[in-house]
C-alpha cells in the first residue's frame, strides 16, 4: 500500500474542510436552511482571505487551562461548564454599570464574521472564522467615563465545573487586560460563535475576547467581568512569569520568548512536512494597529 | 530469586530490541491511521522524547534493583541504553524535520539561546558517545576509562529531565514524577544508599 503524507490527515477532517468551502460558496441559502442553533454574521472588510482551519481543528486544539494543560483537555472536559444562564458584569469607570446578558452585548442580528489569523505564543497559528461584535460598541453601551484608561477582563471561576481550577498553577480566576485604545480598536471583538455555530465551550463560550494582533492568551475566554480602570491591570500570565509574558503580548517576530524564537510559526493543519512560515509583525495587522504603539520600545513593552 | 534470575538470564538482548520497537510501531500506526489528532507533529516529537526517557529510566534501574533484590539484568542494559539513544535520535530528527522544517539557522540560534534545547543537545551528545563505545571492543580497549565515560549517563539523565521540565509553561505532574524517579535512581548510587540497598537484600533474601 502506498501512503503519502497527505494521507495523514484523517479523511473526516479533510472532507469537512471541503464541505465547509462548498458551504461557504453556497452562502446565505445554506445558512438559512441550517439548524435552529445556526448563527450568521455579515462579512467584514477586516477578514483575511486565508483559508480557515477546519471546525474540528479549531475545537480540538485549545489552550484553556481551566480544563487542563493538554491541548485536547478543553475539548474533553469543557462540556461540564454551564453557559446558560450567563451574565457579564460591566463595572468600574463606566456610566451604566450592571449585569448584561450575552444577547444584550452581542445581539444575533449585529454579528459580523471576522476571519482572523490567530498566533499563539507557543509559535503555532490557525485561521478562525469568528462571529462577534466590536468591543468598542459594547463599551460605548456601558458608557466609558473620561478617566478610564484600561480594561480588565475576568473569566469564570467555578472549580466544580472547571476541573483544573481545583489545582494550582494559575491565580484563578484567569484575568487579562487591554489599554483602552486597544480595546476600542475596530479589530477587537467579543465573539459568540465560530463558523456558523454558537461558541463551543472549549473555545470560550458563551462570549470571549478576540484581539488578532496579540498572542492568543490575551484573548480571554468565557468572560464574566469587564472592569474599566485608570491603572494598568495585572494579567494572569504576567503575574506568573513576568519575564516570559508581558502586558502587551503583541505578536512580534523580532522579540523572542525567553525560551523560543518567535520569528516563525507552525501552521496547524499543514501536515507533517508543512514546515514553518514567517511570523508577521502584529500578526499581519500592522497597517491597522502599528499606530497604537508609535514611539514605544516593543522589546521593553513586550 | 534464583529462579527469576535464571529466567532473566535466558532473555536474549534482541528481546529488548523487539520490545523497544513496540512504542515506535504504535506511533507509526497512529500516524497512518490518523489517531494523533490536530497536531501530529507535536505528538510525534513528544512521544519519541518521552519514550527515550522511559528507556533511560529503565537503564538506570538495573543496578539498584540488582543491589536490592539480587535480580540481575545487567546483560540487558546495553540494549536498553541503545534503545534510549535510538528514540532520542528520532526525537531530535522529528524536531528538526517536522517541527523546525529544517530551518538550520533558526535551529542553531535556538539551541544556543534556549537552555532547554542546549540541555537536550548535551544529553544526546553524551548518549551518542556512550552508544558508539557500547561494543565489546571499546570496553576492552578503553579499560578503566570506559567505566568513567559511561558514568556520564547520570549527567545525561539530569540534562534530559531538565530539558523536559524547562520546555513546559507550567510544572506538570508526569514530567515531575519522571524527574523524581531519575533523582531517586541516582541517589541510590550514593555510598550510604548502596549500603541501605545491601541491607534490604540481607533482609529479603537472608
Amino acid at each position: 500500500m502506498k501512503l503519502s503524507w497527505s494521507d495523514v490527515t484523517p479523511e473526516a477532517i479533510w472532507l469537512n474542510r471541503r464541505s465547509f468551502m462548498a458551504g461557504a460558496a453556497a452562502g446565505a441559502a445554506a445558512l438559512s436552511a441550517g439548524p435552529a442553533l445556526a448563527l450568521s454574521g455579515a462579512p467584514s472588510r477586516f477578514s483575511t482571505d486565508a483559508e480557515p482551519n477546519s471546525f474540528e481543528e479549531i475545537t480540538n486544539y485549545n489552550n484553556f487551562y481551566e480544563f487542563g494543560f493538554g491541548k485536547e483537555d478543553p475539548a474533553r472536559y469543557a462540556d461540564a461548564m454551564t453557559t446558560d444562564p450567563w451574565s457579564v458584569e460591566i463595572g468600574g469607570l463606566v456610566e451604566r454599570p450592571g449585569s448584561y446578558g450575552v444577547e444584550d452585548l452581542a445581539p444575533e442580528n449585529a454579528l459580523e464574521e471576522r476571519i482572523y489569523r490567530l498566533r499563539c505564543v507557543e509559535a503555532w497559528s490557525m485561521v478562525i472564522p469568528w462571529l462577534g461584535v466590536p468591543l468598542a460598541g459594547v463599551l460605548d453601551k456601558a458608557g466609558v467615563q473620561p478617566g478610564a484608561k484600561f480594561v480588565r477582563f475576568e473569566t469564570l471561576y467555578r472549580p466544580e465545573e472547571m476541573r483544573a481550577q481545583r489545582g494550582g498553577g494559575i491565580d484563578w480566576p484567569y484575568h487579562e487586560g487591554l489599554r483602552l485604545d486597544e480595546a476600542m480598536h475596530p479589530l477587537t471583538i467579543l465573539a459568540t460563535g465560530l463558523y456558523d455555530k454558537p461558541m463551543p465551550n472549549q473555545n470560550g463560550a458563551p462570549i470571549r475576547l478576540v484581539v488578532p494582533w496579540k498572542y492568543g492568551f490575551k484573548s480571554i475566554k468565557s468572560i464574566v467581568k469587564i472592569t474599566l480602570t485608570d491603572t494598568q491591570p495585572a494579567t494572569s500570565w504576567q503575574t506568573l512569569q513576568p519575564r516570559e509574558y508581558g502586558f502587551y503580548a503583541n505578536v512580534n517576530p523580532e522579540v523572542d520568548h525567553p525560551r523560543w524564537s518567535q520569528a516563525t510559526e507552525r501552521v496547524i493543519g499543514a501536515g507533517l512536512l508543512g514546515g514553518r512560515q514567517e511570523t508577521l509583525m502584529f500578526n499581519g495587522y500592522g497597517e491597522h494597529v502599528a499606530d497604537l504603539y508609535a514611539g514605544m520600545d516593543l522589546a521593553q513593552n513586550y | 530469586m534464583q529462579q527469576l534470575n535464571s529466567l532473566l538470564r535466558r532473555v536474549p538482548e534482541w528481546a529488548v530490541w523487539i520490545a523497544g520497537s513496540i512504542p515506535l510501531a504504535l506511533l507509526v500506526f497512529d500516524v497512518f491511521v490518523g489517531n494523533l489528532g490536530v497536531d501530529p507533529v507535536r505528538d510525534i516529537e513528544h512521544r519519541l522524547g518521552r519514550t527515550a526517557l522511559y528507556f533511560l529510566i529503565g537503564t538506570l534501574a538495573i543496578t539498584p534493583i540488582r543491589r536490592a533484590f539480587r535480580i540481575n539484568a545487567v546483560h540487558l542494559r546495553r540494549a536498553l541504553g541503545l534503545t534510549c539513544f535510538s528514540y532520542a535520535v528520532l526525537h531530535l530528527a522529528a524536531w528538526a524535520v517536522f517541527d523546525m522544517g529544517l530551518l538550520w539557522s533558526q535551529m542553531l540560534q535556538d539551541v544556543v539561546k534556549r537552555p532547554y534545547l542546549l540541555f537536550g543537545m548535551m544529553a544526546i551528545l553524551i548518549l551518542f558517545a556512550l552508544a558508539v563505545t557500547s561494543n565489546r571492543a571499546s570496553i576492552r580497549r578503553m579499560g578503566k576509562n570506559w567505566q568513567k565515560l559511561h558514568k556520564f549517563i547520570y549527567a545525561a539523565a539530569i540534562l534530559a529531565s531538565l530539558h523536559w521540565l524547562w520546555a513546559l509553561k507550567l510544572l506538570e505532574g508526569w514530567p515531575l514524577f519522571c524527574t523524581g524517579a531519575i533523582l531517586v535512581l541516582l541517589a541510590l548510587r550514593l555510598p550510604p544508599m548502596v549500603r541501605f540497598l545491601g541491607n534490604i537484600r540481607e533482609k529479603t533474601i537472608g
